[in-house]
């Protein structure tokens, strides 16, 4: 198991919540269900406190950012649609299909995924491709205690994602001349999708996930642009073959397979170099950072691109 | 053409410029709006992005309300020439603050960047194209601009066409997907346009 950290901010630093779970009980549950590498991680070091402190900046976006200002196109194509238009959207009862090349496809409740795997809190960056951001401590599981439960098999080299159609309880869905393609789908490579940092989560700060982010259960790849992580997640299916991706099918020269946060590689139509800092700066004076690569996780998954060329594979 | 008092006026309470500048100024009450949400914190999350996106659909629609001007007096006999010059000055004012907003606010003038998405990006190319055709006639719509420039100002003002073309593929093709409400905005203007090519003989099929 690979020992790794990746950058935290403290505890301290994180704004309270009613009905925010501590930390470290999550914590400790996602060590005993999953048993994972990451989480032996944190144990390692004492817990998270002892982990180098981000810049006093980076503070986690506060929830009323985090659940209203979404791109969630199954809602609408405003920031403000998801929250306002996701009020007759039903979460449960949910299943995610496993399936492909695996051992053991299963149709899984979301009650029991949650049981097996357990919660733990992860704070990740989020990193949105139109170059603005927030810091979100995120509940879930990493998907690769899933994977590891379907059991791969020999051949399998990536992960296709799968989210819901509903248009009746989804207003973006219907009609839509110029929409996405429904549903949406998202693909990783399989040694991305067991990467520890790869996440599911079926909640934000200790609550279960709102609709507009994807309730109930939605992928997050801390390293990779915000549109990697598919929301409301039906099904989940290995293949030998690179998976089509929503985004890239609408426009491939603007959204690569991979989409790993790069501020030298612009999208052709905005710099990548910074980001907008949501939730903070006021209306004269925006608060940016300078983006880093692969969302400042460059320690923990550059190994998995060695070689490849990051502006072709963008 | 310079405003001339209208001969359906009668007995006006306040002069041909008074009106002007109170119709530019009541105008102005979106942008004041906008400002004071923002700096209130009701424009949720993202105010500075609410402000830009808000202040370049109203230089469009303003844009596109000082064309409908001299079709509306030659096909429907409505005269509100007096108003063209005070709509075609909101749609330089929303311009401009739009471009505030992206290259101080958004940008924080970072010249580098704002460099290569001018040169580079056709979106913002177009953009930053409409608004300096909009800041030339602006800088030419004072009465003594007019005088100076005689013949010359009727032809350089003609670029007001060019800007709406150029703002309409500006709008249309700025987000991640086609929106509708571009197009709408696009079709409009092309509408507006296309009624200056209707030959002077014609009007009288086309206004009824």
């Amino acid at each position: 198991m690979v020992a790794y950290q990746y950058p935290r901010p403290r505890s301290s630093e994180i704004t309270p919540q009613p009905l925010f779970v501590s930390r470290r009980a999550v914590l400790a549950g996602g060590i005993m269900a999953a048993g994972l590498g990451a989480s032996s991680a944190f144990a390692a070091d004492g817990g998270p406190d002892n982990v180098a402190a981000w810049p006093a900046a980076e503070k986690p976006t506060p929830l009323n950012d985090v659940t209203h200002y979404n791109n969630f196109y199954e809602f609408g194509t405003d920031k403000s649609d998801p929250a306002e238009l996701s009020g007759s959207f039903k979460p449960t009862p949910w299943s995610v299909q496993v399936d492909g090349m695996v051992d053991k496809p299963k149709q899984w409740d979301l009650a029991d995924l949650q049981k097996q795997f357990g919660q733990e809190e992860r704070l990740y960056r989020m990193r949105c491709v139109e170059a603005w951001s927030m810091v979100i401590p995120w509940n879930g599981f990493s998907l690769a205690a899933l994977l590891k439960a379907a059991g791969p098999k020999v051949g399998a080299r990536y992960v296709a994602f799968t989210s819901v159609v509903r248009p009746s309880e989804m207003p973006g869905q219907r009609g839509g001349l110029f929409a996405l393609k429904w549903p949406y789908v998202e693909g990783l490579r399989l040694d991305e999708a067991m990467h520890p940092l790869t996440l599911l989560a079926t909640g934000v700060y200790g609550q279960a996930l709102p609709a507009q982010n994807g309730a109930p259960i939605r992928l997050v790849v801390p390293w990779k642009y915000g549109f990697k992580g598919i929301k409301s997640i039906t099904r989940i299916t290995l293949t030998d073959q690179q998976p089509p991706t929503s985004w890239n099918l609408m426009a491939p020269e603007e959204y690569g397979f991979y989409a790993n946060v790069n501020p030298a590689v612009d999208h052709p139509r905005w710099s990548q170099a910074s980001e907008q800092i949501i939730g903070e700066g006021s209306l004269f004076r925006s608060a940016r950072k300078p983006t880093q690569l692969f969302n400042g996780y460059a320690e923990q998954v550059a190994h998995l691109y060695q070689g490849m060329d990051l502006r072709k594979d963008f | 053409m310079p405003s001339s008092p209208s001969p359906r006026r009668k007995r006006a309470r306040f002069s041909p410029v008074t009106r002007q500048v109170f119709l530019y100024l009541f105008f102005l009450f979106p942008a004041v709006l906008d400002i004071a949400q923002g700096m209130t914190g009701a424009l949720g999350p993202n105010p500075v992005s609410v402000c830009l996106h808000d202040f370049g659909r109203y230089a469009f629609r303003f844009l596109l309300a000082s064309l409908v001007v001299t079709p509306l007096k030659r096909f429907l006999g409505v005269d509100i020439m007096l108003y063209r010059r005070p709509l075609g000055l909101l749609a330089f004012t929303y311009a401009a603050l739009h471009v505030f907003f992206y290259v101080v606010v958004a940008r924080q003038l970072d010249m580098h960047v704002l460099w290569k998405d001018f040169t580079s990006r056709p979106f913002l190319t177009f953009g930053i194209l409409t608004f300096i055709i909009l800041a030339v006639l602006a800088a030419t719509s004072t009465r003594r601009a007019i005088r100076a420039l005689g013949r010359k100002w009727a032809q350089l003002h003609k670029l007001v066409y060019v800007a709406m073309v150029l703002a309409s593929i500006h709008y249309s093709i700025a987000f991640k997907t086609w929106h509708v409400e571009p197009f709408i905005y696009a079709a409009l203007a092309l509408f507006v346009l296309a009624l200056r090519l209707v030959p002077k003989q014609n009007r009288r099929k086309v206004g009824t």
